[in-house]
C-alpha cells in the first residue's frame, strides 16, 4: 500500500499531465445520475478494459443506490418535513453519506488500479456530477506515452 | 521568522463564482441579486401574522381555545422555515465547465459536425439523447459551456444553468430548481393553510365581536393568490412537470410528444418530487481556493465582474477558435449532432422570454450584458 500511495504523489508531482478524457453521463434512464460505460479509445493502450468498466459500474451502482426512491428516502424526507428540515442543519442526509463512499472508493481505485498505470480519476462532483474526468499523464522522464511508464517498481495490487 | 506564521484571510470558492448571486453568512446563504421582492414578502407575513397574534388571538384563546394561536404559531414557524430554506439554499446550480472540459465539448461538436465552409453559418449544438423511447433535445449552454442536462435551464436573471428548473422566483429572491422545489411546494401549501387559517378566525372573531375588520378583505385576495398558485404547483407535482416545461408547452401533447419523466402514475409522482432524496450542492460554496492552477475559476473570476463571455455575438465566433491541438479524434461523438431548425446557435438566451419574471429584473441584466 505505502508503495502505491508513493506512486500516486509521484503522478502529481512528477509527471506531466498530457491530455484529459471526460466520461459524459448516461441520460438513458432519465435523470438519475448514471454515467457512460463505454470505454475511451484515448486509455486502450494505459488500461483493460476489464478494469475501467468495473469502476464504472461500481460507481453507477453507488449513485443509484443514492437516489433511489424507496422506503429509506420516503423516511428520511418525512421525519425532516415533521421537524421543518431544521434536523438536515444537524444531520447528514443518506445521500451526502454515500457521496463519501464514493469519494473513498475513488481514492482507493486511483491508489490501486489508476495512478500505477499512469491515469487519475477525478470526484464527478468536483465537476458538477457532469463528468468523470481522467487525467492521462506521461511520464516526465519516458518518451512514448503509450507505455504506462510512470511507475518504475509497478505494483501489482489489483 | 520561519516560526511566526503570517494569517492570511482564506479566500473560499464562493467569492469567485461566476453568476449573479449574492452570498451571506460566508456563503452559507445564496441567493439573487435582486432581494426586495422578497422583503416584501417578508413584512408581509410577518406583518400579517403579528397583528393577528396582537389583536385576535388574546381573544379567540380566551373565548374559544388556547390551542387556536398555538396552532396557528406552529404554522407560521413553519412557512418561515420553508421561506427561508427556499430563499437560502442552492436550487442546484450546475458550474460552468472548466476549460479542458469546454474544449473537449467543443472538439466533439466540431468532429461531429464535420467541415463548416467558411461564411456559413456552423449547425445549432444540440445532442439528441432517448429517455423513455422519447427523443429529448439538450442544448448547449454558451455561457456555461455545457450541455445542459434534461430539465436544466439557464436563469438569465441568475445567470447560471439550474438543473431541474422551474422558474425565477422574485418573491423568494432565488430561483426554483431541483434542490429548493419542494421547500418552495411546502411553502406555498403551509401558506395557503396559514392564510385560510386566519381568514377563517377573522371572520369568526368579526362575527363574535361584530367589529368591522378590513383585515378580513386583505385575507381574502391573498387567500386566492396563494391557493391558487399551490394549486398550479400540486397540478404540475402530479404530471412531474416544471413550470418551465408547462410554459413552453415541451410535453403538451402535439406531434405525439409525452413526458418522459413522469411515471404516468400521480402518487409516484408526488413521491418522486415531495419524498425524493436531498440533493446535495455540487457548488462547493465553502471550500477552500487553492492558490495553485488547480483552483477552478481564477480566470472566470477576473471576468466575473466585466464580461462573461456571455454575449452572443462572440460565443458564435468562438467555436472556430484555435483548439488544443490532440492527435486523437474522440468518437464519442453523439448521433443526432447536426442541423437543425432550432435557433439555439444564434440565441443562447433563448430562456429569457419564457421565464416568467418582472420585465424590471430582466432589463438591468439586458443592458449590462449588451455593453460588454
Amino acid at each position: 500500500m505505502a508503495t502505491e500511495f508513493h506512486n500516486l504523489q509521484e503522478l502529481r508531482h512528477s509527471a506531466s499531465l498530457a491530455t484529459k478524457v471526460f466520461i459524459q453521463r448516461d441520460y438513458s434512464d432519465s435523470t438519475i445520475c448514471k454515467f457512460q460505460t463505454k470505454f475511451p479509445a484515448e486509455l486502450d493502450s494505459r488500461i483493460e478494459r476489464s478494469l475501467f468498466e468495473v469502476t464504472m459500474k461500481t460507481l453507477n451502482c453507488y449513485y443509484a443506490e443514492a437516489e433511489k426512491i424507496g422506503g429509506q428516502s420516503y423516511l428520511e424526507g418525512c421525519l425532516a418535513c415533521a421537524t421543518a428540515y431544521i434536523i438536515f442543519l444537524c444531520m447528514e442526509t443518506r445521500y451526502e453519506k454515500i457521496l463519501k463512499k464514493i469519494s473513498m472508493y475513488i481514492q482507493e481505485q486511483n491508489e490501486k488500479v489508476y495512478a500505477p498505470r499512469g491515469l487519475l480519476l477525478t470526484d464527478p462532483i468536483e465537476r458538477g456530477m457532469r463528468v468523470i474526468e481522467i487525467s492521462i499523464f506521461e511520464d516526465s522522464g519516458s518518451t512514448s506515452s503509450s507505455s504506462s511508464g510512470s511507475s518504475p517498481t509497478s505494483s501489482t495490487a489489483q | 521568522m520561519s516560526a511566526v506564521m503570517i494569517s492570511r484571510k482564506v479566500t473560499r470558492k464562493w467569492e469567485k463564482l461566476p453568476g449573479k448571486n449574492t452570498f451571506c453568512c460566508d456563503g452559507r446563504v445564496m441567493m439573487a441579486r435582486q432581494k426586495g421582492v422578497f422583503y416584501l414578502t417578508l413584512f408581509l407575513i410577518i406583518g400579517t401574522c403579528s397583528l393577528f397574534f396582537a389583536f385576535e388571538c388574546p381573544y379567540l384563546a380566551v373565548h374559544l381555545s388556547p390551542a387556536i394561536p398555538v396552532f396557528a404559531v406552529l404554522l407560521f414557524v413553519f412557512v418561515m422555515a420553508m421561506l427561508l430554506r427556499t430563499s437560502f439554499s442552492d436550487p442546484g446550480v450546475l458550474p460552468r465547465a472548466l476549460p479542458e472540459e469546454a474544449n473537449f465539448i467543443e472538439m466533439e461538436i466540431e468532429a461531429a459536425n464535420g467541415n463548416v465552409l467558411a461564411g456559413q453559418r456552423p449547425p445549432p449544438r444540440i445532442k439528441n439523447v432517448q429517455i423513455n423511447n422519447q427523443i429529448v433535445k439538450l442544448k448547449y449552454c454558451y455561457t456555461c459551456k455545457i450541455f445542459r442536462p434534461p430539465r436544466a435551464s439557464h436563469c438569465s436573471i441568475c445567470d447560471n444553468c439550474v438543473d431541474r428548473f422551474d422558474h425565477h422566483c422574485p418573491w423568494v429572491g432565488n430561483c426554483v430548481g431541483k434542490r429548493n422545489y419542494r421547500y418552495f411546494y411546502l411553502f406555498t401549501l403551509s401558506l395557503s393553510l396559514l392564510t385560510i387559517y386566519i381568514f377563517a378566525f377573522d371572520i369568526v372573531h368579526v362575527v363574535l365581536r361584530s367589529v368591522d375588520s378590513g383585515f378580513v378583505l386583505v385575507c381574502f385576495f391573498t387567500l386566492w393568490s396563494v391557493v391558487g398558485l399551490t394549486g398550479f404547483h400540486t397540478y404540475l407535482i402530479s404530471l412531474n412537470q416544471t413550470t418551465n416545461e408547462d410554459i413552453k408547452g415541451s410535453w403538451s401533447g402535439k406531434n405525439r410528444v409525452q413526458n418522459p419523466y413522469s411515471h404516468k402514475n400521480i402518487f409516484k409522482n408526488c413521491c418522486e418530487v415531495l419524498c425524493g432524496p436531498a440533493y446535495p450542492s455540487v457548488l462547493d460554496r465553502r471550500g477552500v481556493m487553492l492558490e495553485d492552477s488547480s483552483s477552478p475559476a481564477p480566470s472566470d473570476a477576473s471576468a466575473a465582474s466585466t464580461n462573461k463571455g456571455s454575449n452572443p455575438v462572440s460565443q458564435t465566433t468562438k467555436s472556430s477558435a484555435p483548439l488544443i491541438p490532440n492527435e486523437h479524434t474522440p468518437d464519442e461523438a453523439k448521433p443526432g449532432i447536426g442541423a437543425g431548425t432550432q435557433k439555439s446557435a444564434s440565441s443562447p438566451k433563448d430562456e429569457k422570454p419564457p421565464s416568467p419574471t418582472s420585465p424590471n429584473a430582466v432589463a438591468p441584466g439586458v443592458i449590462k450584458e449588451s455593453t460588454h
